[in-house]
């Protein structure tokens, strides 16, 4: 059983002469342990399909399983508890909290969830020394780089064993060297078990992914084959 | 690609065998370029009778020779170095090429071309990166290598991406897609 299922999901806004299709008929399953890109040009639908698979917003029609459970079939109270616990959403803004500290920022979802202070502060803390931010805990997000902001957004995404990385244009204003570092952070997340879904309009970051999906206006076009061996690049015959 | 600069950037750091400088050149290329003894050998006659390498002893054979840059070698050397590529004339690109007389055939579905390129693009990207991802084998000249692959490959899906747009476009705006032909053909026969 995959940690995310779509069944022939779409979403439609508007109605009569003004209706648009903003996905349609989508159909996705991701691993455990898999990280997928989905890639498409602006308007295409991306943010929509992660909405919707992140339980942010009701598709039209379809279903969207997250371990199996249905959302269709939740409260609105699950939903809300399904959030704080399973799964983790890194934006292109990072929206980190700008009051909070980087530990204060990574260990709010579990507070959230009535988890003590002080506990929810050291699981904080060990999720920012995982990543190689311990030094910068305590300080607040306009005292970071872009790079590590980007990090702590990271970090407050996995927190807790939340084991569904939702991904939208994760490194879409920082450099090749930041955005580099960030699929690398979520590719190791999800050799740890989770499940990874990153959309992006960047070849470069979508080449990270195990799988790349297309997307064209609101539809999946094509989806690539798991590719042989990166060695086969290497073991070229040498030119006559 | 040019082994006889490449050739001769090895030799500038200490006189060198045959051999020596076909395994260097591969390893320095982050493994990438596989280059062959006899393309060693030849090039090295070359320069060695454009007096910009020399040999120890003459009269002896293939691997026993070393070789040192000369004078004139040096002076090659750093004007290859800062003299830039030729980029002004743009290469004959197949893909390019392609998508044009694509256009032009009825019934062909020309968003699907592009469809097929960009995922066998994507492909081999992903095959690219896996090599950076191994940190393990983490090699500053390789990962230079790969840098410059995935851009250029990068740069092809952009173009892909762009070309869908124009289309798009010009599907909605038929007179906007018409008048950018003329523009188009005028600096193509510039080129020439």
């Amino acid at each position: 059983m995959s940690l995310l299922e779509l069944h022939q999901v779409s979403k439609t806004y508007g109605t009569g002469p003004n209706e648009v299709h903003a996905v349609a008929e989508i159909e996705l399953d991701v691993d455990r342990g898999s990280l997928i890109a989905i890639m498409g040009p602006s308007g295409s639908g991306k943010s929509t399909l992660l909405t919707i698979a992140g339980s942010l917003e009701e598709p039209t029609s379809g279903e969207v399983f997250i371990d199996g459970d249905s959302l269709q079939k939740m409260s609105h109270n699950d939903k809300a508890r399904l959030r704080r616990r399973t799964v983790g959403y890194v934006f292109q803004e990072f929206n980190l909290l700008a009051g909070l500290t980087a530990v204060e920022n990574v260990s709010l979802p579990l507070e959230l969830d009535g988890i003590g202070a002080r506990k929810a502060r050291s699981a904080g803390m060990a999720v920012l020394e995982e990543l190689g931010l311990a030094d910068r805990a305590t300080r607040y997000p306009d005292e970071l780089s872009g790079g590590e902001r980007q990090r702590v957004a990271i970090a407050r995404a996995v927190i807790g064993g939340r084991h569904l990385l939702l991904a939208d244009e994760p490194s879409g204003a920082l450099d090749q060297a930041n955005g580099e570092a960030v699929m690398r952070l979520l590719l190791s997340a999800c050799k740890k078990g989770v499940a990874a879904v990153v959309v992006t309009h960047d070849a470069q970051l979508a080449s990270w992914a195990d799988r790349v999906v297309f997307l064209r206006d609101g539809r999946i076009v094509d989806q690539t084959v798991p590719p042989p061996s990166a060695e086969s690049l290497l073991q070229t015959e040498p030119q006559p | 690609m040019s082994v006889k600069h490449a050739l001769l950037g090895l030799l500038s750091e200490q006189p060198k065998y045959g051999h020596q400088l076909r395994q260097e050149f591969e390893e320095k290329t982050g493994d990438i370029w596989p280059l062959n003894v006899g393309q060693v050998y030849t090039t090295l006659q070359r320069l060695e009778r454009d007096g910009l390498v020399e040999s120890d002893e003459a009269d002896s054979e293939g691997p026993q020779k070393r070789f040192r840059i000369t004078a004139a070698g040096e002076r090659e050397l750093a004007e290859w170095l800062m003299t830039p590529i030729d980029l002004t004339v743009p290469p004959r690109d197949e893909l390019v090429i392609k998508v044009l007389v694509g256009l032009d055939i009825p019934g062909v579905d020309v968003r699907r071309v592009l469809q097929i390129h960009r995922r066998y693009i994507v492909e081999l990207m992903q095959q690219w990166t896996r090599l950076k991802d191994d940190e393990g084998q983490y090699d500053f000249r390789l990962a230079l290598v790969v840098d410059a692959e995935l851009f250029r490959l990068d740069s092809v899906i952009r173009w892909l991406d762009a070309v869908d747009g124009r289309l798009k476009r010009a599907a909605t705006e038929p007179r906007a897609a018409s008048a950018d032909i003329p523009i188009l053909r005028r600096r193509l026969v510039v080129r020439k």
